[in-house]
């Protein structure tokens, strides 16, 4: 039996809103396959040791206990290797800055015996992984004395060839009628850098120092090769022996500290989920 | 563009001042760009060709280096461990090439229009990736746990639970799907942006010409993505031969999953290995070296053809 007009109407109707339908539920199905073991995580971490591991698992804890907490500061004194992790972070990224935005002014805008040789190397030294360089750096700190400071955590990363690259990029384009303007008004190089350069290059500079920041924080394997003494590890080398302690596995305990290295990076993904993504974007597409 | 030109004007030299300004012009560029030099130099080019060299020599800290030719390199090619290495590093390379590819191609097409549920669903898929790998590692050890989740979740369908880390079977699939459980978000989101430079009038004739959707994604999507996809199936590549972290957090290299830098790593901690390691990472970096350069050989012509 042929179906009237206004009956294929409307079945197509109904079966682009089901569509529409199903498409949301494994919209959400995929957030909760992304979320979801955050979330078990942060409610592992409430757990006492006991409800943690019995099985059937409870999904939120039955007893909600900051016992984890206290023990992951008191016992396990995570607040001085976030001191360490804090440290390294702040140094690395200033020196980054002070590092990149001469070099990136000096390939951008001057003419010099060199020019395309310096940056050449900075990009094959892009390629070399960390694997093949530690062994050398870790016994030259060895060697000058320095490997119980937080220096080898700092000075090996400070040269950020990535944002020298992409800062390089964004100078090319500020016109060299507006520095050669600047020059006649006998502004200083650095004036120039400092009133002209950066104010136009603010988005990439932020960029840049963003995934820096989260990289840094999140770093473990160079802390892993460049620390011999507890006094000097970061947060990600402190969780992680955090699985060594004594009573086998304590899971609360463990999710806890991984809370706590999670919490900043979350809070910035809140606070600039748009500009990260985009960020995020540019490094992949270039 | 035109750069700044140190010219010598016609009485530079002959104007004390003046000189000392040209001068300063002329030192000015290399003052600027010598801590980047230094730190290259110091931190990367010298224990590179320090790796290079060692790799030719017996190291020995109290009896010092001997020259010992290709040895190291015969030693590890004989090592037990090698082409285990070699051969996990090449499965955990496809598999994640293949994986993240083809989900990040579905993620992206299915999240290309730019709705408000698609930010946020491109959102939770993207938290994984800026999260430290040793947190995300660790949810997973405690998800894939012989009690944990995942196996709770199995009994619910009367499935034997799985031992995921701790078996030969499953170990190298489980990292591989922590690495791209982690990963997806960001490569769905490369190929997301590649998708939207798709000039939509393409599609639009497509679609006047009644043309079926899987066709239209073979005749004009995939092949206007290929570059992309391309540059992608390298990225992955050099990266998936870097694995290391996850390798050693998740088994410390045991149960079939011991890779190449985790193998570097393990005979750089082994005595009178150092040889052996430095000739690894040598190989490590021709590697390397090779993609690199099929990287910015193709990376060249597209951009000269555009």
């Amino acid at each position: 039996m042929a179906m009237s007009k206004q009956q294929v109407r409307r079945l197509r109707k109904a079966r682009k809103i089901s569509g529409t339908i199903i498409g949301t539920i494994m919209k959400v199905v995929v957030c909760v396959f992304f979320g979801f073991p955050f979330l078990w995580m942060v409610a592992t971490s409430f757990k006492t040791n006991a409800e943690a591991i019995q099985f059937p698992p409870t999904l939120l804890p039955v007893k909600a206990t900051i016992e984890a907490y206290i023990s992951v500061f008191s016992e396990l004194n995570l607040g001085r290797y976030i001191g360490n992790s804090l440290l390294i972070l702040v140094a690395t990224t200033v020196g980054q800055f002070l590092v990149m935005v001469p070099a990136a002014y000096a390939f951008a805008k001057y003419k010099f015996k060199g020019n395309g040789f310096f940056f050449g190397l900075l990009m094959v030294a892009f390629m070399v992984p960390t694997v093949i360089t530690y062994p050398s750096v870790s016994k030259m700190f060895m060697e000058a004395g320095m490997i119980k400071t937080l220096i080898p955590q700092i000075v090996p990363c400070l040269c950020n060839a990535f944002g020298i690259f992409l800062l390089r990029q964004n100078f090319m384009q500020v016109p060299e009628e507006l520095l050669e303007s600047a020059r006649l008004d006998e502004a200083s190089e650095l004036q120039i850098i400092t009133k002209i350069m950066l104010p136009m290059s603010k988005a990439t500079l932020s960029n840049v120092m963003m995934l820096s920041v989260i990289g840094t924080w999140n770093s473990y394997f160079w802390p892993l090769v460049m620390t011999y003494h507890d006094e000097v590890r970061p947060i990600t080398i402190a969780i992680e022996s955090m699985k060594t302690l004594e009573g086998g596995l304590q899971w609360p305990i463990i999710m806890a500290g991984n809370c706590i290295l999670v919490l900043p990076v979350l809070l910035l993904f809140l606070a600039a989920s748009k500009k990260i993504i985009a960020a995020m974007a540019y490094r992949g597409v270039k | 563009m035109t750069k700044a030109k140190v010219d010598v004007p016609a009485n530079a030299l002959s104007n004390p001042k003046r000189k000392k300004v040209y001068i300063g012009r002329l030192v000015l560029p290399y003052a600027m760009v010598l801590p980047t030099v230094l730190l290259l130099a110091v931190f990367t080019f010298y224990p590179a060709i320090d790796m290079i060299i060692n790799s030719f020599y017996d190291i020995n800290v109290f009896k010092g280096n001997t020259f010992v030719g290709f040895d190291n390199y015969v030693r590890l090619f004989n090592h037990p461990d090698f082409w285990p290495a070699v051969r996990n590093t090449l499965i955990y390379t496809l598999g994640s090439v293949f994986f993240l590819i083809v989900l990040g191609l579905i993620f992206a097409l299915w999240l290309q229009r730019s709705t408000f549920i698609n930010g946020i669903v491109q959102r939770f898929m993207f938290l994984p990736h800026i999260c430290a790998l040793l947190s995300v590692a660790m949810i997973f050890q405690w998800l894939m746990d012989d009690e944990g989740l995942f196996n709770f979740v199995l009994s619910w369908f009367n499935l034997p639970g799985l031992k995921w880390f701790n078996s030969s079977d499953t170990a190298m699939i489980s990292i591989m799907i922590v690495s791209i459980w982690k990963g997806i978000g960001y490569y769905a989101l490369i190929l997301l942006s590649a998708v939207k430079s798709i000039p939509t009038e393409l599609l639009e004739a497509a679609d006047l010409d009644d043309s079926g959707k899987l066709r239209t994604f073979f005749k004009i999507s995939l092949p206007m993505l290929s570059p992309q996809i391309f540059f992608l199936l390298i990225t992955i590549t050099i990266n998936s031969f870097k694995v290391f972290d996850s390798v050693r957090i998740l088994t410390n290299g045991l149960c079939d999953t011991n890779v190449l830098v985790f193998l570097i790593y393990t005979l750089n901690k082994t005595s009178g290995q150092a040889g052996v390691a430095a000739a690894a990472g040598t190989v490590l970096l021709i590697i390397l070296m090779i993609f690199t350069v099929i990287y910015f050989r193709v990376l060249g012509k597209r951009v000269h053809y555009q």
